[in-house]
This record gives C-alpha cells, structure tokens and sequence, in this order.
C-alpha cells in the first residue's frame, strides 16, 4: 500500500475531481468532528442518526424545486427536532422513541418522494451513500460556507455551549437559553449533514459524527482538546479514506467511514489512560 | 410590605402533569441566613427550589430583595446535586471552577487574569487549589463537592442554592463545606441547602423551611425542630424523641 501513495499523490496533481474531492473530505472531516463531540457528550448519537436521516425530504424537495439543497434540509433538520421535542414533552413517549418514529418516517417520505421521480438524474444511492470524486465546484462551495459558518458558530458560542452540555440545570439559572442552545445544535447538526451528503452520504454521516469524537474523547481530559483532536481524527480517516478509495476503486463514503472505525479501535485498545491494554498493565487482575 | 433584604415565597404552588407538587407553600427569610430546606423523599425540596430558580412553572410569587428571579440571576449561584454531573466529562478542575466566571464574561472576550485569579482564590478557600489539573471524575465525592462549591463562590452572588451537598463526602469536606458556609452566611449572604436526613440540622442551618408537599413549618431552627413537627412532616417514616433538650432521630 505504501508504494501506491506516490500514484496518488500524482492522480491528485493531475485530476481536479481529485482535489475537490479531497478538500471536501477534509472539510467534513473537521466539522463533523467538532459537531460530533458536543453530540457524544450530550447523550445525543441517536439524535444525530435521526437528524441525519431526516434531511432527505428536504434535499428532494429541493431538488424538486430547483431550490439549494441546503436549504431543504435545513427546515426538514430543524422541523423534525422541534417534532420529537414535541411528541416528548407532550405525551409519555419518551425521547429515544420519539426519535425512532420521526427519523423513520422522515426518511421512509423522502424515499417515496425519490422513487416517484424515476428517471430523473437523481440518483437514491448517491445521497444515501455519497460519491465524493462526484463533487462539484458548486457543491465545494457550499460545503466550504457551511464549514465556514459551523466553525464560526462554535467559536462565538464556546462557553454557552459548554455550559449548557456539562450542567443544563446552571445554564439555565444563570439564564442561558438551554433549549434554544440544543436547536442551534440541531440547526448545525442539519448543515453539517448536508455538507457530508456527497462525502460519505446520509446512512454513513452519523458515523463521521461519532466515531472521530470517541475516540478524541479516550485520549484527552480536555474539551477544547478534544474538540481540535475529533477534527484531526476526521481530517486523517478522510484522506486515508479517500486513498483507499482510489487506489482499490471502492466507495469513498464507507472507505472513510472504516478508516475512522480503525483509528476508534486504535485508541479503545491503546490510549494512554483509558485505552484496554495499558490499563491492564496499570491494574494486574488480583 | 416587601423589603429589599427579603427572600418572599407568595402562595407558592407547582403542578407535574395534573399533579400537585407543592401546594401554597409561603414563606419569607432574611438575608443572612443559611437554610435549611427539609423534608422526607417526594417532599417537593428540589421543586421549591427550581421555582424559586425559575426553572419550573408555578402559580404564586417569588420575590427576591425587591425583585424578580429574572432579574437578579446574575446574583445567584447553584450547585447541583453530585448525581447529575456526568464525571466522565473531560474538564479539569479549574475548567469546572471557572465555569461560574461565564456569567460574567463577555461572550466576545477570552477569560480575564482577573477571572483566573478569582478561580486560584476560590480552589484555594475549599482546600483543592492541588487537584486544579485534575480530571473532575478522579476526586472524591467530597473533593467533587468541594470543587462545585468553589465555582459557585467565583460567581460574586449573593444567594446560593445547593442541592444536597452533604450527601456522600467524607468529614474533613463536610468541614470546609460547613465553615464556608458560615463564613459566607457572616458576610451577609443568604445559602438555601437541601437536606435530606434531619440528624446535624442544627450545627449546619440557621432557619429551616420544613416541607412535606406542603409547607409544615419555617422559621428559626429552634421553632421549626421539634418532635411534632417532624412528625407531621414524616409521617411515621421516623421515630423522633423528644429527652429533655435534646431531640433524638431514630431512623427505622
């Protein structure tokens, strides 16, 4: 494998589709990872599968009318997390259901929508699974604003963010918006899935959220360390992803997806504190 | 009339889905008090003292010095009770302690040394300026105590609320946490705790509000802590005996 990266390095001189590729997975790779982390330690992966899931209406209806995909999957993101705060908060459907049945049902909406459409360009399996050497300079851009705005988003809302991830109950008396706060997070979370759409696609997106961030999470105490570590694990799996991907001809979005898996298994193995193996040194059964 | 140093509960009431919490709970304190809020299991302590936070919707007033909860909060500190803290959280020590700071920051600016220095003076008064690298999950429930008690002394309020803070720690915290809080109580402040055993009542509080759903009793420690109120507030769930000046707990 290791003769081969000269091969790549050279297709990536050569062809455009290579490097915007490459650029956009890197993107996806760093906001994925920051997002991810404020999902791992709110208790959220589930949410993020289902916000995940649920922007696919909104990115066909988008296609339907001509509008920015972004869009689209921004209100369906952002409608379906109001939906399940709704049904939680107002009947004794708990949360974790509540997600099961809108995320579900978005998603099963979205797929008849697409079916309905056969014959068009638009094509099921590309949303559902990506095609990053697919991406365009319109998506590239789009990609980089939402980078861009995510990012910036963090910043200005660092300490709020914290705050309320790590006591809610102070948040709120020290007169945060705790629950305006978790849909900022929604919103985010539903931008940040629309940029992995072509990367790794809509079923893989939630692993691009969780994997980088667990694994930052076994090897720091720190948050804001965690944070710049998640980004760094996602920017690593995208490009050996991405080789891989190039080099055996298989799928981008999964290639990527298994190189974060790897990293994940690395560090619940051998991280320095929390991983398997040295604990077992550190503490001899007794 | 209301004046500027008092804590009012009005005709306090709070409803979970259609049933009665606490019902018309009233009561009023003066600052300067440390007090104990007390009752058995399901008496609606946590309740009283979220809609005093304003974090539950109720019917009834709470007035502080004056004013309304929304518009003092930047004056009131809390500390939660330990169990709803995610331990495994990667903050350190003085990432926590610093925490009671953001209220005061500026969302545009970075923490001050000034916020720093109130962080060290603050680990420093609860005996942890030591574990200030530390992950929070590897202290000991007195040491965590402790470490929450110092950001809420970051936080310049004048009232505090804490939540069962004696629950689980060892003596030497219990100590620092009970000193502090008379130190704080001497410079005026006013400490509401939740408390949920009744034994030590009278070496930690100045006042008790004494809840069972409803108000059973509040007012000095001496008024409020005698055999037939806790009996009406326990309700068989304790044996109290009354020997001389003593009042004796006997838990079943």
């Amino acid at each position: 494998m290791i003769n081969q990266i000269p091969m790549f390095i050279d297709q990536l001189f050569r062809y455009t589709y290579l490097q915007q590729a490459l650029v956009a997975s890197v993107l996806v790779g760093v906001i994925c990872g920051v997002i991810g982390c404020y999902i791992i330690l709110r208790g959220m992966a589930l949410m993020g599968d289902a916000i995940s899931h649920a922007v696919l209406p909104g990115v066909v209806v988008s296609y339907m009318i001509g509008a920015s995909f972004f869009l689209g999957a921004v209100v369906t993101g952002v409608l379906t997390a109001l939906a399940i705060g709704y049904i939680s908060q107002n009947s004794r459907i708990k949360e974790d259901s509540a997600i099961g049945i809108m995320f579900t049902a978005m998603f099963a909406l979205g797929v008849v929508m697409i079916t309905s459409l056969r014959g068009t360009r638009f094509d099921l399996w590309h949303i559902l699974f990506g095609n990053v050497l697919a991406v365009s300079r319109t998506d590239l851009l789009i990609t980089v604003g939402i980078g861009v705005f995510v990012l910036i988003a963090i910043v200005i809302f660092y300490r709020p963010l914290l705050l309320s991830t790590f006591d809610p109950t102070m948040a709120k008396a020290s007169g945060l918006p705790v629950k305006l706060i978790h849909y900022i997070l929604m919103l985010l979370l539903s931008l940040v899935t629309v940029a992995s759409l072509q990367t790794v696609g809509i079923i893989l997106v939630v692993a691009m959220l969780i994997t980088p961030g667990a694994t930052a999470y076994l090897l720091t105490d720190r948050f804001p360390v965690m944070l710049l570590l998640s980004a760094l694990i996602g920017v690593v799996s995208a490009i050996s992803g991405l080789f891989f991907s190039v080099v055996y001809d298989v799928a981008s979005g999964a290639s990527i997806v298994l190189a974060a898996s790897i990293l994940f298994l690395l560090a619940f193995f051998f991280s320095p504190k929390q991983g398997i193996i040295p604990r077992m040194f550190r503490k001899p059964i007794s | 009339m209301a004046n500027n140093t008092e804590i009012i509960v009005d005709h306090l009431s709070v409803h979970y889905h259609g049933n009665l919490a606490l019902k018309n709970v009233s009561f009023s304190i003066n600052e300067g008090n440390i007090v104990g809020v007390i009752g058995p299991n399901g008496a609606g302590k946590s309740t009283l003292m979220k809609a005093m936070l304003g974090l539950e919707k109720y019917t009834g007033k709470v007035t502080i010095f004056g004013k309304k909860i929304r518009e003092v909060r930047k004056n009131i500190a809390y500390v939660p009770q330990r169990s709803t803290i995610d331990w495994d959280f990667p903050v350190r020590v003085e990432d926590v302690v610093l925490m009671g700071r953001y209220p005061h920051i500026p969302w545009y600016k970075r923490p001050s040394r000034n916020d720093k220095r109130i962080v060290n003076d603050s680990l420093r008064k609860v005996g942890m300026e030591d574990f200030a690298n530390r992950q929070i999950g590897e202290l000991s429930g007195g040491q965590q105590q402790r470490v929450f008690i110092a950001r809420s002394l970051t936080q310049n309020a004048d009232i505090f609320f804490l939540d069962e803070p004696f629950v689980g720690i060892d003596v030497k915290s219990e100590e620092i946490i009970v000193n502090l809080l008379h130190e704080l109580r001497n410079a005026n402040k006013t400490i509401f705790v939740i408390h949920h055993d009744i034994s030590k009542v009278e070496k930690y509080f100045d006042q008790l509000v004494l809840l069972n759903q409803e108000l059973i009793h509040a007012g000095s420690v001496k008024d409020v802590y005698s055999a037939e109120n806790l009996k009406r507030a326990y309700q068989g769930s304790t044996t109290f005996i009354q020997e001389g000046k003593e009042l004796v707990v006997v838990n079943p």
